[in-house]
């Protein structure tokens, strides 16, 4: 048996299937996966993501120890609760993990990581941050919730006292804010709207029976996956891990090299890369044919080469099959999948696929 | 609790088998099996004409999550494959034992004798000793 979030009794009386995810048990559905995921796009669900890991990091050179720990410049937050997304690089460039990034104060930043790379994580910033006498402390008494879909900032304002709704209502996106106990950032892993809402592990039964009385649908790690995939946003240890980089990985976007002088781990293996170029690259395919692309599919480029299906899903939202894979930096337009010894046509198309319920394919 | 029609036979691999008026059969999965895929979104049935073999795998069904073969219960010729699934492959869920279908199959002689199919109070206990 895994280990259990502060929800795992509620998820049980809920119904939920519960799965392993990185040493959890998680609910992977409660009733109907798709009927989730519409649910999230049409209106408001909720997730159970207690399982990641909240760090929080403090010391007078906490700002100085991030710009050395994360390829992402944490010299871009400079107000009060901004989140940065970065990826955390080993000596060589590999992904070691991806993770958000809080700004709280001078002293005081927050860090959320994945579940299954915890360990792994907090021993590596455990080793780098003494260096720079900063303090690491795992937030295990923290719960969090992620709200999402169109409605879903309105029905969890309602969860708040008045002046504190107001405030969150107030919040930009990708930034949070402290409410009393509660820490409640305007982010999420959706392509919707909505919050991510870490609290106290007692507040979060009743919280997530307030939003199932509002009307917010219970929603598993199944949907999550497709709402993610949908969002073309990446998923740790399956479109990118230690033995890739962020250039083959859909994730130049998140590594700051300017300013030159900003020395962060993996710093220079990857402006080599950048010298000489990436000879793979992250893309999004759409199934033309019928089928369903799936992750560790072989994906053929004709007359360049060879890559692999790194996510693969039916998309609800699109009622096609859309996958992530990494092809040769040399691919255009067109490849096709192996599925079972066929090879099917697929197109390529830049993520994300649907943003805030809307398809963006042609 | 899954449901277990009375009057079809079953597969270990959880496919089911009914015996039409002309001798011939249908098969499809059961309501057990289409529960643990969860939403199914495609459907690749075979051609009527096809030749199987029982324990061939004929027919994929694939759910949100996963891809899963359906295996030919016994040996014969492919009648007809369910076209409606194409477009409706979420109608397996809602109705297993009907419209749900998958094939329609002529039997080899003697293979629907020699078919290891077993009856639905084996099935449930299969179920039952799988926790389903």
């Amino acid at each position: 048996m895994g280990r259990q979030t502060p929800l795992f009794k509620l998820h049980q009386e809920l119904g939920a299937r519960m799965v392993d995810f990185g040493g959890w048990d998680m609910p992977v559905q409660y009733s109907s996966q798709i009927g989730e995921h519409h649910a999230v796009r049409r209106a408001a669900g909720v997730f159970d993501v207690s399982h990641m890991c909240v760090v929080d990091l403090t010391g007078a050179r906490v700002r100085a120890f991030l710009e050395h720990l994360i390829a992402n410049d944490v010299g871009k937050l400079r107000v009060r609760g901004k989140a940065l997304y970065s990826c955390l690089l080993d000596e060589q460039g590999g992904v070691l993990d991806d993770l958000i990034v809080y700004f709280l104060s001078e002293s005081w930043f927050r860090l959320v990581v994945n579940a299954g790379t915890r360990d792994k994580d907090l021993a590596w910033i455990r080793r780098h941050a003494a260096a720079f006498g900063v303090e690491v402390s795992e937030r295990a008494d923290l719960a969090m919730l992620a709200v999402q879909g169109p409605q879903a900032r309105a029905k969890a304002a309602q969860l708040l006292q008045p002046a504190q709704a107001s405030a969150a209502l107030a919040l930009g996106t990708f930034v949070g804010c402290e409410l009393g106990h509660w820490f409640v950032a305007r982010t999420g892993y959706t392509g919707e709207d909505g919050f991510e809402i870490m609290m106290p592990a007692r507040d979060a039964e009743p919280a997530w029976r307030s939003l199932n009385a509002l009307g917010v649908a219970s929603c598993g790690l199944g949907a999550r996956d497709t709402l993610r995939l949908e969002a073309g946003m990446n998923l740790y240890g399956h479109d990118m891990d230690e033995s890739t980089h962020p250039y083959e990985s859909g994730l130049a976007w998140t590594v700051a090299l300017e300013p030159r002088t900003r020395a962060f781990i993996g710093r220079a293996p990857l402006e080599a890369i950048v010298a000489r170029g990436s000879p793979r690259k992250l893309v999004g395919l759409l199934l033309e044919d019928r089928g369903v692309l799936r992750s560790h599919q072989k994906v053929v480029v004709p007359g360049v080469g060879e890559g692999e299906i790194t996510s693969g899903t039916f998309a609800p939202t699109l009622e096609r099959s859309i996958a992530l894979a990494r092809v040769p930096a040399a691919t255009a337009d067109k490849v096709q999948v192996d599925i079972r010894g066929k090879l099917l046509q697929a197109r390529v198309v830049k993520p994300p696929f649907v943003r805030n319920g809307k398809s963006l394919i042609s | 609790m899954s449901n277990v029609p009375a009057d079809l036979k079953y597969t270990k691999s959880h496919e089911w088998v009914r015996t039409l008026a002309d001798g011939s059969v249908e098969i499809g999965i059961t309501d057990h099996a289409q529960h643990a895929l969860g939403d199914l979104v495609f459907v690749e049935v075979p051609d009527a004409g096809r030749a199987v073999k029982a324990g061939e795998a004929c027919a994929v069904v694939e759910s949100v999550k996963a891809a899963s073969d359906v295996y030919a219960p016994l040996t014969g010729q492919v009648t007809a494959g369910n076209a409606k699934l194409t477009a409706e492959p979420e109608t397996i869920n809602t109705q297993p034992y009907g419209e749900g279908w998958l094939m329609r199959l002529k039997p080899a002689a003697g293979a629907l004798a020699a078919a290891e199919l077993l009856s639905p109070a084996d099935y449930q206990k299969l179920l039952d000793a799988e926790g389903g």
